[in-house]
């Protein structure tokens, strides 16, 4: 009697329903390798009984489509980013298997970055690394892993290292450094190495099961469509052109010694979570609401200055007093070469329903405090806007006359309470003043959220005290 | 009566001759009489010499082409 010992590994689908055309067989070409090595990691999964357990992040190259197949949870990530991609996964999934399978240009070309960190960082992944000397998907072009001689559609008259440089040995690379724990390179060439290859991806991914550390296999696999050889003599081709440049071995194998990873503390609760970022959760609950004036409700708020006279300060402010007070707010600085002599600006919303974009583009509040943000941004202002301008700096008139205008001297104010930059606090006393925006008190509070420096807070606090009374007392 | 055999599932066979190829004793074959649905003529089992070495099947680039038995005592 027969019992099958080696058949399709459970962690494959039966089916690939996500796939077009024929469902019952994969898109790769005939005699590829990764077709092998994708069997290879799903009997490991199979026999460490994790295909549950397990993540599979595709990469972009041909094996793109590795969610076609496999019975796990799975992504697809951007080019050359599958390490990022696995790094998030296994972070917020501490208890998953997460698989980070590349090829040649995915890993050691564009996502070369990305590995090299991830590795650095000991990232408790398992990236399975297919070599096959050459871009297949996209048609036989050269890959950072062609060989020197060998002719691609872009290196017709073979690699030349004076041009294109030497092929880039990632096992060699990824193992000089300190937290890979187990790194190999195996071939599909022979019956040998290809029971070795299986070893070895077995062995990755019960380290990683483990909690041992991250792990790496390169695997040396042929692509017969790209090489232009029949499947059988890619077999030959990967011992004759391969192995003597790329050997096949152990890199590093530290399994033994290295301590399981502590276990991540798991965030269970939201309070627990405010717990660690410091947050005091009891208080901010106690917080009413403050009511917004009508007119000014779900204000778009941009505010443009020099470069140091605390715009993007300014405008943390608001939004950290906005929070404080129960609504939606957003802050978002627009650094650029205008950083040099011209404006530097923010965007604030404070909202009481979502946000869609934090950028304003069309602000209702403006604060200009030099007259360059004036010249550029009063134009963009809606009509009925408010807008406060600092004629410290500025000697010209709004030239608008369908808006709200606020002149505030504020360098001048600020100057006269012993520190002409605290001009943006007396900004935010003009602003809070003018339009009821937010409580005074609260801005109090807010205080040691955005002034880092806290014997500075006496001063600031004067200086949006006299903001308001400037405001009040021009009656403005 | 042979220790293995292994079972190729046509349909899903791309024709590659790898196992072939790579088969120690020499007991897989082109069926060259069959055309599959991909338009390939797939392996076959020769019917004998099978030692259920599962070389065939870590070659074979389909997940599910190729199945290998082994003969157990009944």
């Amino acid at each position: 009697m027969y019992e099958p010992i080696l058949e399709k590994p459970k962690s494959f689908f039966d089916i690939y329903k996500e796939k077009s055309g024929d469902q019952t067989i994969t898109h790769y070409c005939p005699g590829c390798g990764h077709g092998i090595v994708h069997k290879y990691v799903a009997s490991a999964l199979d026999e460490l009984n994790l295909t549950d357990k397990a993540i599979f992040v595709s990469p972009v190259g041909c094996s793109v489509f590795g969610y076609y197949y496999f019975n796990t949870g799975n992504y697809q990530a951007a080019h050359g980013r599958a390490p990022a991609v696995a790094t998030g996964t296994k972070r917020v999934n501490p208890d998953s298997i997460v698989i980070s399978y590349q090829g040649d240009g995915d890993l050691a070309a564009i996502g070369t970055a990305e590995i090299i960190h991830a590795a650095n960082r000991g990232e408790l992944m398992t990236v399975i690394f297919i070599n096959n000397a050459i871009y297949g998907m996209t048609g036989g072009q050269m890959a950072p892993t062609t060989l020197v001689g060998q002719k691609t559609t872009t290196s017709p008259r073979g690699r030349n290292p004076y041009n294109e440089g030497y092929p880039v040995k990632m096992c060699e690379l990824i193992s000089q450094l300190n937290a890979p724990i187990y790194v190999e390179r195996v071939a599909l060439n022979n019956a040998a190495n290809r029971a070795k290859a299986k070893r070895a991806i077995k062995k990755a991914l019960k380290l990683q099961a483990e909690r041992k550390g991250f792990t790496f296999v390169e695997v040396l696999s042929q692509c017969p469509t790209g090489w232009k050889v029949d499947p059988p003599d890619s077999l030959k081709w990967i011992e004759e052109k391969m192995i003597p440049y790329y050997p096949v071995k152990v890199f590093k194998d530290i399994s033994n010694e290295a301590e399981p990873y502590p276990e991540p503390k798991k965030i269970v609760s939201g309070n627990e979570l405010l717990e660690i970022l410091g947050i005091k959760s009891e208080e901010e609950k106690d917080l009413k609401k403050y009511e917004i004036p009508k007119e000014y409700r779900n204000p778009k708020i941009k505010i443009a200055g020099f470069g140091g006279q605390g715009v993007l300060l300014l405008g943390v402010a608001l939004a950290q007093v906005g929070m404080m007070e129960g609504y939606n707010v957003t802050w978002i600085p627009s650094y650029g070469p205008e950083m040099r002599g011209g404006t530097a600006n923010c965007s604030v919303n404070i909202s009481d329903g979502l946000i869609g974009s934090p950028v304003v583009e069309k602000p209702t509040i403006l604060v200009a405090m030099n007259k360059p943000s004036m010249e550029k941004f009063e134009k963009d202002m809606v009509p009925g806007g408010i807008l406060f301008y600092n004629t410290a700096m500025i000697d010209e008139e709004p030239k608008r006359d369908d808006i709200t205008k606020v002149p505030v001297p504020a360098t001048k104010i600020a100057s006269d309470l012993g520190n002409i930059r605290v001009g943006n606090m007396v900004m935010l006393g003009a602003i809070i003043e003018k339009t009821k925006l937010l409580p005074f008190e609260t801005v109090k509070k807010g205080f040691e959220y955005f002034i880092s420096r806290k014997n500075l807070i006496p001063l600031n606090e004067k200086a949006v005290e006299a903001g308001m009374r400037y405001v009040r007392e021009n009656n403005l | 009566m042979d220790r293995g055999k292994m079972v190729v599932n046509s349909d899903e066979c791309k024709g590659c001759g790898l196992c072939i190829s790579q088969c120690p004793v020499g007991c897989i074959e082109f069926d060259n009489e069959t055309i599959n649905k991909q338009g390939y003529h797939p392996a076959k089992y020769t019917g004998s010499g099978c030692t259920a070495c599962g070389i065939c099947f870590n070659v074979c680039p389909e997940p599910g082409a190729i199945t290998v038995y082994k003969l157990v005592k009944a």
